[in-house]
Formats: structure tokens, C-alpha cells, sequence
């Protein structure tokens, strides 16, 4: 039995939402009706000439500095020379050997252990258009006709390559979603695989443990989710050490992920060899980025997803939950703010990755479609914290506030959900229940305190939730003894 | 009574200015003088005589109105058929845009408009700019003025032939390797490329990015200047557009070469140069240094490869900024099976076999394995070129040379042998390839009557020490002659 290891490089295309394209004023605009966002720049006509957008640099420059890039001072373009209906210029300008960032990295953190990946560079390109091919199966070969829609041509695309530092599934699974975070965090794309907005394509080889020198890679390509990124890195790794253990070779191509049957297939090779001629693009001048504009761009960095999730751990919360928050911004936004009011960490973490998770996917809505505001949730663990709410009548508050009934404090008052604390007013609740279970007390009495959690159970159903438990612990406690 | 098309575009500003003659006249003249020679010369691919007509009116309404949008107000002028007009059909000589009409204007034409120039059409070409004879046109060649059985040049020589033969005040064109100041000299005109970046490219459909720049066509040194004011400056959609303050072009035209250094260009004299042209060079050395200028021979050892790393830079910019012309979007389409059948087929037929030649030229030394040898060797002569221009502008002012290494040749005469039709431009690509301006001044005739063309070089944004020689040069040459074609009262054929 030989010990495999994978080596695994990713390349990750991100559309970035400008407001307009990368060489010319046309807008980006997904939604528009095809071949209506065009210009002479973006369906070269003769003539025309591009001139690089600078808010599309500017948002490059953040994503490199973000993985704490090395901002080139003169990066270069390239003509990267190939024929395709929808390029239509026939090439595609892009970036070679002088790019725009280099040298970064991006740790990441899988079951507990911390992983860096190194970023070799990122680097602008164009999109091209879309085609869409007058075919059953939607595939160029046998279509009868195509038709193009040039409107996301030379929208601005940043590629970012990973050094193939990732090793496993799983790792390349959360090398792309915290790269989406880190994305998303600077506000510059919303990264949606679903949309394509995010694009991840995998370089996958295998070695036999120990060896130096990497087998031959197959890119892997169209996961549209996280889950068949992870799932088309596991097949193509157990692919390529089947191949090869049963005496066959792996060869350097393209392979499709399909996501029904679970596996890879070869392309049309090809692309195999095609050679792109690259060239420095003449119609534009080298990029220069001074060190004022370097340091705008440092500056400019929000507070990084991997240093929101420490500073949450150290307020008290834990890693899981840290990183739920930060998973979907707008939670650990709003828990930032209540916990800036004063409110208890811990608990404020729990409602947002319990109910308020909850909450939402019920109800298919945003948390900005809800009325929870920080101040609710720094009342709310207030009302826990004096003994007004019972942590479960809390739940149900959270609830109503969800759903836009009122502020805790008005809501526990309509639903009459105010914590009894008020020992006289349980005891007969107790031994209500004590009487209707005769075998129950007996065991207790036995000094089996076992069923104690069944009879607040049931003190707590009979009261709504209101009962405050600890109070209806002690008093049963007390009952057994006594008698 | 001069014939109005025969005016220059100083004298006609006066004319239109003193109520003299309508722009409406003058450019009836320029429409007759195209509609008696046409047939002789080729020199449009399109006469917009209904649009020339229209805008002279309004130039004429300007000049009643007492506004006065400049120098070019009310001149009718030709355009090269590689810049893009919206409305009016732009082929760049080519079959594959054969029919194409340009939604937009060029930067060039733009500017133009907002001068009140009047456009009179567009003129015949080398198909894509490729060549120096037009005979690569897909629609015919273009005739010489002084000599119908000969080339006028190329690749401008539509506008150089209209301009020469009055069917146009002034022209542009665009120059590569030297497809303006090699058909103003085979033609008998003043003939400028700027420094690159002077003139915003955007419009001018490409040949070779890092090499085009647009330029005029004048019968004198003054037009020249003024058509050049009227175009250059800084142009957002022109990423290689020169960001800084426009230099001086026309201030020291009257100022004599007195105390300037001249140095002549050795590696571009003698050998190769036909003697007649050598001499009439010769001639104007002594001269120069006669008006008191200090004239003396400098080498450029490099300018001895830059023909060689022209035909490899140029075709490589070509081989992708011809790309786009696949049947896909807009002009000739072939029907194929397959898109790539119908693209293979589309440039099969619709490009020339020049363009095509380029074409696998430049792709050959971009390739993998190749490019080191080919295209990145030839970027290194570049590099050297521009730093001994660099090193010689250190020593003298200006350099000087023939413009053409010969005067115009046979139509037919070099089409079977590209080798000596790319050696036309010996002479002048070594400034394309430094992005430095150049001009041709004519300075005489040869034994068979035709014009003799002397190249003035100067660094880059100094247009104003150009201009200085060229006025010079043009004093010293008293080069008064007309073509046959213009004086003669000619029947169209």
C-alpha cells in the first residue's frame, strides 16, 4: 500500500462590479438585455482603442493587498492571441510576466489546523462575451446556429493563482470560501459561484509520498458550489492514483466536473497545445502604481475576515460560531454593534448562529429583511441577565422581534412571557406535576434525582416557558427532601 | 485666374475671409478638379460630395455669422480610408470591411468637424496601410499625378495623389514605416509624421499600434503646420496619447537654419540611394550649410537593421490587431460549417495577399520557440535604434536624408518582389521605430520629371526644429513645379 499526495494549485477568476468595464465606459450591467451595454471598445470595431479603468486597478490592488501582495510599480499588458466568437478582438488582454500583485498569501484553517497558501500573483483580464449555442445540448459541436451577447465583454476579471500549497479536499474547499470572504470583505465583488461572479478551476496532481518532483496535472474545471469544488478535487485525486496504480499515465488536459454523475471527463484537447503568442499590448502604456497609491490602497483594507474571526474568539465566543458570523457579514456586523452596546458576548453569538440562522432560512429572508436591530439584542440578553426572561421565553422573544412585533421589552409584555420568579406562584405547579406522577416523586424521594429534569420540563410546558427553571429545580429538590 | 483648387490652404483662408470666393465655390473646385481626374488618378475610394457640399454651407453661414472656428474653416481636405467617419463607408483598402459603415467618428475627424474643415471623401489605400505603391488597395491602385503609369506611393497615396492634383486642399494619412513621407515625395508634397502619441490614434484603424501615428499631406510647409495644429493634443480614448502640453509646431518656420546642427544620416546615403536623388540630397547638404547651418555626417549603425526589425515589429503588432476581422461582427462574412471554417474562409478571401503575407509573418515570429529569435531580437534593435537617435540628437539638431531611395517607380514594377517594394521605406521606418517626427520636403525633379523628396528628423516633441529645417529646406529648393495632371486642362478618361 502506497501513500498518495495530492498537490493542488487553484486559479480563481473574480468578476469585479464596477460600474463600468475594464477598457471602456460601457456599464456592467447583468441584467441588461443582450447586446445593449456595448461600445466600439467592446465589440472592437476598427479604430477603437482601450484605455484601462482605473476604480477596476484600484479594486485588483485591493484584493493583491488584502493577501499581502507586493503591488507591482510598473505592471505590464499582454495580448493573449486567440480565436473565439465571442473574444472579439480575437485576443484578450491580460497580464504575463509582470502583474499587477505577487508574492502573497491566504491561511486558512481546517479542523482546528492553520494552512498557508501562497499567492503567486494576481492579475487583470477582460471577460469575453457570452455565446449561446442553438444546440439540444447547449455545446458548440453540434449546434445549428450561435448566438452572442457581447454585453459582459471587457468586463473587468481578476485572476488570482494559488501556489500549489493545497494538499487535500477540504483545503481547497476553505482556501475558496476564505478567499471569497477576504473578496467580499473589501466590497469589491460579491463572489457568487451561483452567478459566476466567482470561478474556481483546480490544478490537480498526485505523488507518491515523499517524491520531489510533481506528477503530470489535469485543470479541472465548472464547480458551481463549494461542496463540488471539494467533491471534483476527491474524485480527480482518486481518478488519477487509480490510473496510475493500475499501470496507466496521467496526461496534461483539460477535464470537465459534472456535477449529476460525480466525475471528471476529458475536453476537447484542443487547447492542448495552442500557443498564445503573448506580446506586450501596444495600445497601452505600462501601469504605474507610486507609493501613494500604494499606501492609499494598505490603507484603505478593511479588518480582514481571519482577523475578525480572532478578535471575536478573544470577546468570548468560540471558533465555530466566530466563523458562521463572519461567513455571512451582516451577522457579525450587527454582533460587532450589540456587543459595542454592552451586550453579553457569548449569548448575543448563540441567538445569531441559533435562532436568528434559523430564523432566516425559515423564512427565505435577509437580515436586513427583519427588524432585529443591536439594540434588541442588548436588551434582550439585559432581560436574560436580570432574571426577567427565562433564556428559553428569550427565544421566543427573539422571535416576535424577528418578525417585527416590537422591541423585546413590548413583545414579552404582549406575549406574556415575563420569567416567574415568584416561588409561591410555582409551588403549586409543582406539585401539581408531582401529584400526577406518584412514581416520579417516589424516586426522587429514593434520592434518584434522575427525573428532576422531566418535572421542570413539565413546570416549564405548563407555564409557557416562563418558569424560571433554576427556581423550579430548587423547589423540587426541596420537596423530596422534606418529606 | 488660378483655379481655385490650385490655392493653398493659407491663401484660400484669406480668400474665404475676405469674401473673395465661398467655401461653396472653392469647394466645387476641389469636386470638379476630382471629377476630371478620378478616372486618370483613383485617388478616393469615396467622394462624400453631398456631405462636402453641406459643410461647406455651414462654414459659409460661420463666416457670415462671424465666427471663425480657425484655419481650416471652410477647406475642403481628403481623409485616408483607415480612419473611421460615422456614416460614410471605411474600408482601410479592404475587402474584409468592404461595405462597413463606422457608427463613430475618429478622434482626427472629430476635430476636424469642430475646425469647419470640409471633408471631401475618402482616399485610396494599401489594404490595411500594407505597402508602398496602393497598388494593395482591394479596390485598384491609386495613380501618380506626375505620371500615370506609376505609383504615387504608398501606403497614402490616395491622399497624397488628391493633394498633388488639387481634388484636395490638404489631406491625412497614416504612417507606419512611411506611408506618409514616402508618397509626399514620390508625389511632390510636404508630408509629415509627428512624434508618436502627437496625434490620438483613436479611429485610425490599426496596422501596427506601437509604429501609427496620423499625419498630413500639404503643396507647403506652412499647410503642413497648420493641418498638424488642427489634430494634435492629448485624447482620453488614446491610452498612448502624449499626456503633456502640446509642443510648439509653427513659431520658428521663419527663422533660417542659421547656427543649427545638422547631421546626415550615413547609413541612409549613398549605396542603395539612386544617384539622381543622392545628387539632388548632395545638393541640399551644401545649401543648408551655405545658410549657416553646421551640417555634417553622422552614423547610426543600428538604422542599418531597422528595415529588418520593422518587417518583424510591425507584422506581429498586425498579425492580432487583425484578429478581430473574422466575419463575426461586422463586414465580410463566408459561410463555413463551422465557425472556425466560416472564420478561416472569411479572412481567406477577404484579406489580400500582402495582408496575408503580414499576417503569417508576424505570427511566426510571435510563436513559441521563435519569439526570442524574431520578435523579442527585434525589439532589442529597437531599443538600440532609439538610443543612438537619442545619442546623435545629444551632437546635432536635426538629421537629414532622402526621403524615397528612388523616385516613383512602375505600377506593376515591384508587386512580384516584396523584398524591393519593403525597401521603400529604407529611409524613413527608422523614425517610426524611435517614435520620433519626420517630414518630406520635396526639393526638385529627376531627369524623368519626377519629384525628389529630402527627409528632415528631429527628437521626440521637437516638431518646432522640424518644421524650422523644413521651411528652410523648402526656401532653398524653390520647388514651384505642378504636376501635369492639376494644370493641364484634362478630360476624365
Amino acid at each position: 500500500m502506497i501513500d498518495w499526495e495530492a498537490v493542488i494549485g487553484i486559479e480563481t477568476h473574480v468578476e469585479l462590479q464596477t460600474r463600468s468595464k475594464m477598457f471602456c465606459g460601457c456599464a456592467v450591467n447583468f441584467g441588461a438585455e443582450p447586446n445593449t451595454t456595448v461600445c466600439p471598445v467592446c465589440l472592437a470595431l476598427p479604430g477603437a482603442l482601450p484605455v484601462p479603468n482605473e476604480q477596476a486597478i484600484e479594486g485588483i490592488l485591493r484584493i493583491g493587498a488584502a493577501f499581502g501582495c507586493e503591488l507591482v510599480e510598473d505592471s505590464l499588458f499582454h495580448r493573449k492571441n486567440y480565436f473565439y466568437p465571442d473574444l472579439p478582438k480575437n485576443y484578450q488582454i491580460s497580464q504575463y510576466d509582470v502583474p499587477l500583485c505577487i508574492n502573497g498569501r491566504l491561511d486558512i484553517d481546517v479542523d482546528g489546523e492553520e494552512v498557508t497558501i501562497g499567492i503567486t500573483r494576481v492579475h487583470m483580464e477582460e471577460d469575453t462575451g457570452k455565446s449561446l449555442h442553438g444546440s439540444e445540448s447547449g455545446r458548440i459541436h453540434d449546434a445549428d446556429f450561435s448566438l452572442l451577447d457581447f454585453n459582459r465583454s471587457g468586463v473587468p476579471l481578476v485572476e488570482i493563482v494559488s501556489e500549489p500549497d493545497i494538499r487535500t479536499p477540504e483545503q481547497a474547499r476553505e482556501y475558496a470560501a476564505e478567499l471569497q470572504r477576504v473578496v467580499r470583505s473589501l466590497g469589491v465583488s460579491d463572489v457568487r459561484l451561483e452567478e459566476g461572479s466567482v470561478r474556481f478551476d483546480a490544478n490537480i496532481s498526485v505523488r507518491r509520498a515523499g517524491d520531489e518532483v510533481l506528477g503530470t496535472r489535469a485543470e479541472v474545471k465548472n464547480m458551481n458550489s463549494l461542496r463540488s469544488l471539494q467533491r471534483a478535487v476527491a474524485y480527480e485525486i482518486q481518478r488519477q492514483i487509480g490510473l496510475i496504480e493500475s499501470g496507466g499515465e496521467v496526461i496534461q488536459e483539460t477535464r470537465h466536473w459534472d456535477e449529476a454523475s460525480g466525475t471528471t471527463s476529458g475536453m476537447r484537447s484542443k487547447e492542448e497545445s495552442e500557443d498564445y503568442r503573448y506580446f506586450q499590448e501596444p495600445d497601452l502604456v505600462p501601469l504605474h502604481v507610486d507609493d501613494s497609491w500604494r499606501d492609499r490602497v494598505f490603507a484603505s483594507l478593511p479588518e480582514l475576515p481571519s482577523a475578525r474571526r480572532r478578535r471575536m474568539v478573544a470577546s468570548g465566543i468560540d471558533r465555530q460560531a466566530a466563523a458562521t458570523l463572519v461567513d455571512s457579514e451582516d451577522l457579525a456586523d450587527l454582533f460587532d454593534s450589540a456587543i459595542d452596546l454592552g451586550a453579553d458576548a457569548a449569548t448575543v453569538a448563540n441567538w445569531l448562529t441559533g435562532e436568528v440562522v434559523a430564523y432566516l432560512r425559515r423564512h427565505d429572508v435577509a437580515l436586513s429583511g427583519t427588524s432585529l436591530a443591536p439594540e434588541h439584542l442588548r436588551e434582550l440578553a439585559g432581560m436574560v441577565g436580570d432574571g426577567t426572561l427565562s433564556s428559553t421565553a428569550a427565544k421566543d422573544v427573539l422571535g416576535y422581534v424577528l418578525a417585527g412585533e416590537g422591541t423585546p421589552g413590548e413583545v414579552a409584555a404582549a406575549h406574556d412571557l415575563t420569567q416567574i420568579s415568584d416561588a409561591g406562584a410555582l409551588d403549586s405547579e409543582v406539585d401539581r406535576v408531582l401529584a400526577e406522577n406518584p412514581d416520579v416523586l417516589d424516586k426522587l424521594r429514593n434520592g434518584d434525582m434522575k427525573p428532576i429534569g422531566f418535572v421542570v420540563g413539565q413546570v416549564m410546558k405548563a407555564t409557557r416557558g416562563k418558569a424560571d427553571p433554576q427556581l423550579v429545580s430548587d423547589l423540587i429538590r426541596s420537596k423530596a427532601g422534606a418529606n | 485666374m488660378t483655379d481655385l483648387a490650385d490655392l493653398s490652404i493659407a491663401s484660400a483662408g484669406v480668400g474665404l475671409r475676405r469674401g473673395g470666393f465661398s467655401s461653396r465655390e472653392l469647394t466645387n473646385a476641389v469636386i470638379h478638379r476630382a471629377a476630371v481626374t478620378e478616372s486618370h488618378l483613383h485617388a478616393y475610394l469615396t467622394l462624400d460630395q453631398e456631405g462636402a457640399r453641406a459643410a461647406a454651407d455651414r462654414a459659409d453661414a460661420d463666416f457670415s455669422a462671424g465666427v471663425d472656428r480657425g484655419p481650416l474653416q471652410g477647406i475642403p481636405l481628403a481623409i485616408k480610408d483607415n480612419m473611421t467617419t460615422r456614416g460614410i463607408e471605411t474600408t482601410a483598402g479592404s475587402k474584409i470591411l468592404s461595405g462597413w459603415v463606422p457608427p463613430y467618428n475618429a478622434t482626427v475627424v472629430d476635430k476636424l468637424n469642430a475646425g469647419g474643415a470640409v471633408l471631401v471623401g475618402k482616399t485610396n489605400l494599401d489594404e490595411f496601410a500594407m505597402g508602398s505603391s496602393t497598388e494593395n488597395s482591394a479596390f485598384g491602385p491609386t495613380r501618380n499625378p506626375w505620371d500615370t503609369d506609376r505609383v504615387p506611393g504608398g501606403s497614402s497615396g490616395g491622399s497624397a495623389a488628391a493633394v498633388a492634383v488639387g481634388s484636395a486642399l490638404g489631406a491625412f494619412g497614416s504612417d507606419t514605416g512611411g506611408s506618409i513621407r514616402q508618397p509626399a515625395s514620390l508625389c511632390g508634397l510636404v508630408g509629415i509624421k509627428p512624434t508618436y502619441g502627437m496625434v490620438s490614434r483613436y479611429g485610425l484603424i490599426a496596422f501596427a499600434s506601437s509604429l501609427d501615428q496620423i499625419g498630413p499631406f500639404a503643396r507647403d510647409v506652412r499647410d503642413a503646420a497648420t493641418l498638424l495644429e488642427a489634430v494634435v493634443g492629448f485624447d482620453i480614448r488614446d491610452a498612448t496619447s502624449y499626456r503633456g502640453e502640446t509642443p510648439d509646431i509653427s513659431s520658428l518656420l521663419d527663422r533660417g537654419v542659421e547656427g543649427m546642427k545638422i547631421g546626415i544620416l550615413a547609413e541612409l546615403t549613398g549605396e542603395g540611394i539612386a544617384p539622381e536623388v543622392d545628387q539632388a540630397c548632395r545638393a541640399m547638404y551644401d545649401k543648408l550649410a551655405d545658410a549657416g547651418a553646421n551640417v555634417r555626417e553622422l552614423s547610426l549603425p543600428a538604422a542599418g537593421y531597422a528595415l529588418s526589425a520593422y518587417y518583424l515589429i510591425a507584422p506581429a503588432e498586425a498579425s492580432a490587431n487583425l484578429a478581430r476581422y473574422d466575419g463575426v461582427r461586422y463586414g465580410l462574412r463566408v459561410d463555413g460549417d463551422t465557425t472556425e471554417e466560416m472564420m478561416a474562409k472569411t479572412r481567406a478571401e477577404g484579406f489580400g495577399p500582402e495582408v496575408i503575407r503580414r499576417i503569417l509573418l508576424g505570427t511566426y515570429a510571435l510563436s513559441a520557440g521563435y519569439y526570442d529569435a524574431f520578435y523579442g531580437q527585434a525589439q532589442k534593435v529597437r531599443t538600440l535604434l532609439r538610443n543612438e537617435f537619442a545619442a546623435a540628437y545629444e551632437q546635432v539638431d536635426v538629421l537629414v536624408s532622402p526621403t524615397s531611395p528612388t523616385t516613383a517607380f512602375a505600377i506593376g514594377e515591384r508587386t512580384d518582389d516584396p523584398l524591393s517594394m519593403y525597401f521603400a521605406d529604407v529611409c524613413t521606418l527608422p523614425s517610426n521605430l524611435a517614435g520620433d517626427p519626420s517630414g518630406s520636403i520635396p526639393i526638385g525633379l529627376d531627369g524623368d520629371g519626377l519629384p525628389i523628396g529630402f527627409q528632415v528628423m528631429a527628437p521626440a516633441l521637437h516638431e518646432a526644429q522640424l518644421f524650422r529645417v523644413a521651411a528652410e529646406v523648402e526656401r532653398l529648393a524653390e520647388f514651384e513645379v505642378r504636376p501635369a495632371l492639376a494644370t493641364s486642362e484634362v478630360t476624365p478618361a
